[in-house]
């Protein structure tokens, strides 16, 4: 069952009155290219001359580089160069982050390895197979090190340190504490805790990361294709370990990019490593990563440990919460970590009107590949915990779950909310999400059949999870990981807002370009550009040409470009609209230039400007756009020749962290909730989907079926994380799940149907009313997946407070209780 | 993730092969249809020197009735096994079980030797193979030779061929009527190899009483296990529950697994015995269905 | 044994190709470099993802697991090779109308394997496409669109 979209006619505000194709299931202008193998991806793309790299990888987790000798295998036919380690560490300076730790990553490791897969060398050579053989020629000596894998033995005070100048493996550390935490926990009636361990894993994108360097010896320019995705921050980050001016540093994106969820924002080391080689090697260098590098060194989310808190009353309310983190953020902090803890801190109390909250949060450094965004970026783990807690209060008092949710929701007449945190949420009505999740999965009657499933002792469980979306990041968030006092400095430069810009052009004969530079992954932007611009001129969209390429030698373009944080539907969509309507503009201004009638009284219709008092005042669009073109001695001196617009839109509320941490630190909040039904197989331990509910409120939906192909998408990651997928590591921090066999990614067999349906609030925020979407049930599925199986062994007294519950550590839990369980 | 360089041969008949078998020895490898091999070689986890791409010899390529015994070239793939009316009516249980092997695309290359040569300990058909008493015909340049099942499989990816011989049919037994069969599997997703698997075949008299059983485990040791002392349990017996218990049980205790990442050692000792009983119960109702039929 | 170069023929979407191959070149490679037709993908290298999926000698292989020089002689189809005369396959428009990829990089993968799998059964059940395509990956779909968009051009071919 899908419950359709509401008509946005309803939803939308009063300048979409006339939308004919926003809202509407469009169909992607991007698939005839992918559907007949003429898509363009990095690895597509040859260069004259063009050599090819691979990468010599750390097999130890921890070590000291005692040697490195390189010399058998630049004899080796066809090698061109080798670049080791060292190297990178005289070419080039440790990328920048924004953490006080004064700690040094490079590209490779320069004195000493820190996680299994960290780069060693690069060989480049006239083939990818040949540079291969060589990998195998080049003789590395290690001094083995104690490793360290767990976040929680990362804090101990005996671990090994990985960072000598360090002192510890802490790479950053808050203490963040808003209203009044120790009168809610003083004046509660229960209080309860709990430790949560969350797991690594990826959204894992099918096409590995891919790199083409080019550098230019006569002008310094280093030309970098890549499936980079933003936020291009990094390509400060880039050029600053590169040690060469910004605008010597060209970042080229092709049309297509296969799948990222994040992970591909953290390319940017192999961009600088791949680069110093093609510099060394003096021609272009390709290296596509293969799949067993991906697993072992490419960016993953974090695994971390988590202890909760939580103030109650007797009548369910949530008063307070204590929460300690511990993330693990791998061998090196890299930027845009330790985001991992502070993008979700506006939204961290979810839909709930809790008003007292501390956090006191630690990224620690361990001998494990480092990590980055990943799709739900940090929101999967607190829903985890928050929903866990939640169905504990309704245990301990007796209440249904879903009840104890319903009392603790933010009641719609006091939305626009502001959290704790200093979060805004825009628009929503979770009573009405959580009541239609509830009507959709005829819950009363779920909870009969599961009765009649534990009197035939079946494991049968029913679970729910609610969450807050937040989309498109205020950059400013992350510098919540420095102490207010740094952030007070006088030299310092705060960080705030998020921008994105649109190009558009109508050549001389009517008919419409439009340029973005949004880096999209596969989410349709074209076909969505297309549908929003042909709305706002009032042609059709197969009138409009949209190229979605990134290149910033050519584009105007933000530090917070890209697509990441479900940034498109908000942002780029706006920046369309408003580009759009400039032209709008232009062409009516030209247009009462020429007729001689004043702007208010003109309109286009049917592509004709047209003067509402008196008809036979009118001229095509099409002329006016010739002569803008062709003829511009008709033009008034004050417009510019051509019909182009490029607009940028910013949001209003986007302000840097206060002295009291606060900060908005997104820009719209859709709403999810999830009811997930399982049972559980005692003999293997397998935990069955048998059936999934799931409300969305992202907005106006511009346009449902690729919406559906979002939330489709995003749930399959999150139950892959629950369910199937870990990056797990043995405890001598050797790497077990390098290959597909070992990493198991759901395929169609084990992939659930949803029940999807929608509630709209438009966000005031957006000229449509949109906001993103494409993170919402990857946030919530895992909670909603943990909260059933809980419910289904509840039975068995078996509490859940760990994933992923794969078969093994199901059946474990099943068959040999734990008296303490970790 | 590039194979590291080989010396590559394409022979086209069973006496060339078994020449440069003898030639190269522990130096060469077969390459049948690679769904094991090439992984292994793109990952640079074996280099052989030598490559014997097999996929040209003629004549390996077949499913026969010879002598009451379903036999099959070692090359015939295992797509064949699916869509084979012949395999289907003499030894249903290998087209039933093909299904869990792998997917469509490997199947297509797949072979049936390949499979049984790898001697992978969770793989479906050596479970098969060891369960039904099937024979392996071996040949080298000294001659012919045909080994049982329980003697060629020796250990994790290891069975008793010498080098210099190669696998080239597989003869399964014509299965009889009022026999009934399963292969009831758990993996991780379809298609995987199984973390525990168990494949059976019941006969029945004419009372429902046993006269013959069969049961092979995979994923709970070195090869696919078999022991006779459990399958005695069922002989000249109505299959009940109890029986069924029993003969869980018994397997349960009788195998010692290993521990990996998916599974424990605990958890495959339990499930094997789990799976005994849902394939036997299976296999019993379809043999009850089938002696209906043929009276 | 370094210059063990062979010399192929290999008939590609109905034009044949020689080129020289060195034993080890995988025919993913050889597609996609030696051919230069992009269009079929390369995703795991290990014969899991089934991106790589061609037709060859009209069954669907994994070109990962496979060297082009076993391909001599043989006839493949990739992606390229669905659309006849700009016509798309009307699997290609069943994953067009209903949406049925987001990338398009597991795409090439999905329509060779379900070509073979309509081929084999043409009127299929959902569970049976389910199944049929359990040998291919997605990330970015959840596969229900996938799903849906093989059942409906099962039903166009078949009227």
């Amino acid at each position: 069952m899908v419950v359709a979209p509401p008509k946005t006619k309803t939803a939308k505000k009063e300048a979409q009155e006339t939308s004919k194709y926003v809202g509407q299931s469009v169909k992607r202008r991007e698939d005839p290219r992918l559907l007949t193998g003429r898509g363009t991806f990095v690895d597509d793309i040859k260069m004259p001359n063009m050599h090819h790299a691979a990468i010599l990888r750390s097999p130890r987790p921890h070590a000291r580089i005692i040697s490195i000798d390189p010399s058998k295998a630049l004899a080796h036919p066809g090698v061109t160069t080798v670049l080791t380690g060292a190297e990178v560490g005289d070419k080039s300076l440790p990328f920048p982050v924004g953490v006080v730790a004064p700690f040094k990553y490079y590209s490779a490791a320069v004195d000493k390895v820190r996680y299994v897969g960290e780069p060693v060398a690069v060989v480049v050579a006239s083939d990818r197979y040949v540079a291969e053989d060589a990998l195998d020629l080049i003789e590395v000596e290690y001094d083995p090190l104690p490793p360290v894998v767990k976040p929680e033995d990362a804090l101990d005070p005996d671990a090994a340190i990985l960072h000598e100048e360090l002192g510890n493996n802490i790479g950053c550390h808050r203490e963040l504490d808003y209203g009044d935490v120790d009168g809610a926990f003083a004046e509660a009636d229960l209080i309860l805790k709990e430790r949560f361990v969350f797991p690594r894993y990826s959204s894992l994108p099918l096409e590995t990361y891919a790199v083409i360097s080019d550098h230019d010896a006569t002008t310094g320019v280093v030309t970098v294709r890549s499936n980079f995705m933003g936020p291009f921050s990094m390509h400060a980050v880039t050029a600053r370990a590169l040690n060469i001016d910004e605008n010597k540093l060209r970042f080229i994106v092709p049309s297509d990019i296969g799948g990222s969820f994040g992970i591909k924002s953290s390319i940017y080391p192999y961009i600088v490593l791949i680069s110093l080689a093609a510099i060394k090697a003096g021609r272009p260098v390709k290296w596509i990563e293969d799949r067993q590098e991906h697993l072992l060194a490419s960016s993953c989310q974090t695994d971390r440990v988590a202890y909760r808190e939580v103030a109650v009353k007797n009548d369910g309310t949530l008063t307070g919460i204590k929460s300690k983190v511990i993330e693990n953020v791998g061998a090196y902090l890299r930027a845009p970590e330790p985001a991992c803890t502070f993008r979700p801190i506006g939204n961290f109390v979810g839909p709930y009107k809790v008003q007292n909250v501390r956090i006191d949060a630690y990224d620690v450094m361990t001998n494990k590949c480092p990590t980055g965004p990943n799709r739900g970026y940090g929101c999967q783990q607190i829903y985890f915990e928050q929903e866990r807690m939640m169905d504990h209060i309704a245990e301990e008092l007796d209440l249904d779950p879903i009840e104890v949710r319903r009392r603790n929701l933010i009641p719609a007449e006091e939305i626009p909310y502001t959290t704790p945190m200093g979060g805004i949420y825009d628009s929503g009505n979770y009573q009405k999400g959580m009541d239609l999740v509830v009507e959709m999965s005829q819950y009363e009657k779920l909870r009969q059949k599961q009765e009649e499933a534990r009197k035939e002792n079946r494991l049968f469980g029913i679970g729910i999870a609610t969450g807050i979306d937040p989309s498109v990041s205020n950059m400013g968030y992350i510098t919540v990981a420095l102490p207010p006092e740094v952030r007070a400095k006088p030299g310092y430069l705060p960080k705030s807002g998020s921008a994105e810009s649109a190009t558009i052009q109508m050549n001389q004969r009517g008919k419409v370009s439009v340029s973005m530079n949004t880096t999209p992954q596969g989410q349709g932007h074209e076909t969505v550009v297309s549908q929003i611009v042909a709305d706002e001129l009032g042609i059709r969209p197969e009138d409009v040409v949209v190229i979605d390429e990134f290149d910033t030698a050519k584009h105007g373009w933000f530090i917070s470009s890209g697509t990441y944080a479900s940034r498109f539907a908000s942002v780029g969509t706006s920046a369309a609209v408003l580009a759009a309507r400039k032209l709008k503009k232009k062409i009516i201004r030209l247009a009462s230039a020429l007729l001689l009638v004043s702007e208010d009284d003109l309109v286009i219709e049917g592509g004709t400007v047209v003067s509402k008092s008196d008809s036979e005042k009118s001229i095509t669009v099409k002329r006016v756009a010739g002569t803008a073109h062709w003829n511009l001695e008709l033009l008034p001196d004050d417009i510019e020749a051509g019909l182009q617009a490029r607009a940028v839109f910013r949001f209003p509320s986007n302000v840097a962290p206060d002295s009291q941490d606060r900060v908005n630190s997104s820009n719209t909040y859709g709403f999810m909730a999830e009811i997930c039904v399982v049972e559980v197989d005692r003999d293997s331990g397998e935990v069955k989907i048998i059936d999934w509910f799931s409300v969305h409120d992202a907005g106006t939906v511009i346009n449902p079926m690729l919406m559906e192909g979002q939330i489709y998408g995003g749930a399959l990651h999150g139950i892959g994380g629950a369910l199937y997928e870990e990056l797990s590591y043995d405890d001598e921090g050797q790497m077990l799940a390098g290959n597909f066999m070992q990493y198991v990614c759901p395929t169609s067999v084990e992939a659930p149907k949803l029940n999807i349906g929608h509630i709209c609030s438009p966000s005031p925020l957006t000229p449509l009313g949109s906001k993103g979407a494409g993170e919402s049930s990857t946030e919530t599925a895992p909670a909603a997946v943990a909260s059933a199986v809980a419910d289904a062994l509840r039975p068995l007294g078996i509490n859940i407070n760990e994933l992923p519950l794969n078969p093994k550590k199901v059946w474990t839990l099943i068959h040999e209780p734990q008296p303490e369980n970790n | 993730m590039k194979p590291a360089k080989f010396e590559y041969h394409d022979p086209h008949s069973i006496e060339e092969t078994l020449d440069l078998l003898k030639q190269y020895g522990w130096d060469a490898k077969i390459l049948a249809g690679g769904q094991s091999l090439v992984p292994t070689l793109n990952f640079r986890l074996a280099s052989p020197k030598v490559i014997i791409d097999i996929n040209k010899v003629k004549d390996l390529d077949y499913v026969q009735e010879t002598d009451g015994k379903l036999a099959i070239g070692a090359m015939t793939r295992q797509t064949t096994l699916e869509l084979s009316e012949m395999v289907r009516s003499k030894c249903g249980l290998l087209s039933d079980a093909t299904e869990l092997i792998g997917h469509p695309q490997t199947r297509n290359r797949g072979t049936v030797g390949g499979s049984i040569v790898h001697a992978d300990p969770t793989a479906e058909l050596t479970a098969i193979a060891l369960a039904l008493d099937a024979e392996m015909v071996i040949v080298s340049t000294e001659g012919k030779r045909t080994d049982s099942a329980d003697d060629f499989f020796i250990s994790v990816m290891t069975t008793n061929l010498e080098p210099e011989e190669m696998l080239v049919e597989v003869r399964f037994p014509v299965l009889p009527s009022r026999t009934g069969w399963a292969f009831e599997e758990f993996a991780l997703r379809h298609g995987d190899f199984a973390v525990v698997g168990v494949t059976t075949t019941i006969t029945l008299d004419a009372d429902e009483v046993c006269t013959d059983a069969r049961l092979a485990a995979i994923g709970v040791d070195e090869t696919a296990f078999r022991d006779s002392s459990v399958e005695e349990i069922l002989k000249g017996e109505k299959i009940t529950d109890l029986v069924l218990q029993e003969v869980g049980d018994k397997l349960s205790e009788k195998v010692d697994p290993f521990d990996d990442l998916h599974a424990s050692a605990a958890q495959r000792k339990h499930l094997v015995g789990a799976l005994a009983k849902r394939s036997l119960q299976k296999a019993k109702t379809m043999a009850v269905h089938n002696s209906k039929r043929k009276k | 044994m370094d210059n063990q170069y062979r010399s192929i023929k290999v008939t590609v979407n109905g034009e044949e190709y020689h080129r020289q191959v060195e034993p080890r070149r995988l025919l993913s490679d050889f597609l996609r470099e030696d051919l230069d037709l992009s269009g079929t993908h390369v995703g795991c290298e290990h014969g899991i993802c089934g991106a790589c999926t061609v037709l060859f000698n009209g069954q669907t292989a994994r070109s990962c697991l496979m060297f082009a020089i076993q391909a001599d002689g043989a006839e493949i189809t990739t992606v390229e090779g669905l659309a006849i005369d700009g016509q798309l396959h009307p699997l290609q428009q069943g994953f067009w109308e209903n949406h049925g990829l987001q990338c398009g990089f597991c795409t090439p993968g999905f329509l060779i394997s379900a070509y073979e799998l309509l081929e084999r059964k043409p009127n299929p059940t959902e569970e049976e496409v389910r199944i049929g395509l359990s040998g291919n990956m997605c990330r970015c779909t959840g596969y229900k669109q996938i799903v849906d968009s093989v059942l409906d051009a099962a039903e166009k071919m078949r009227s």
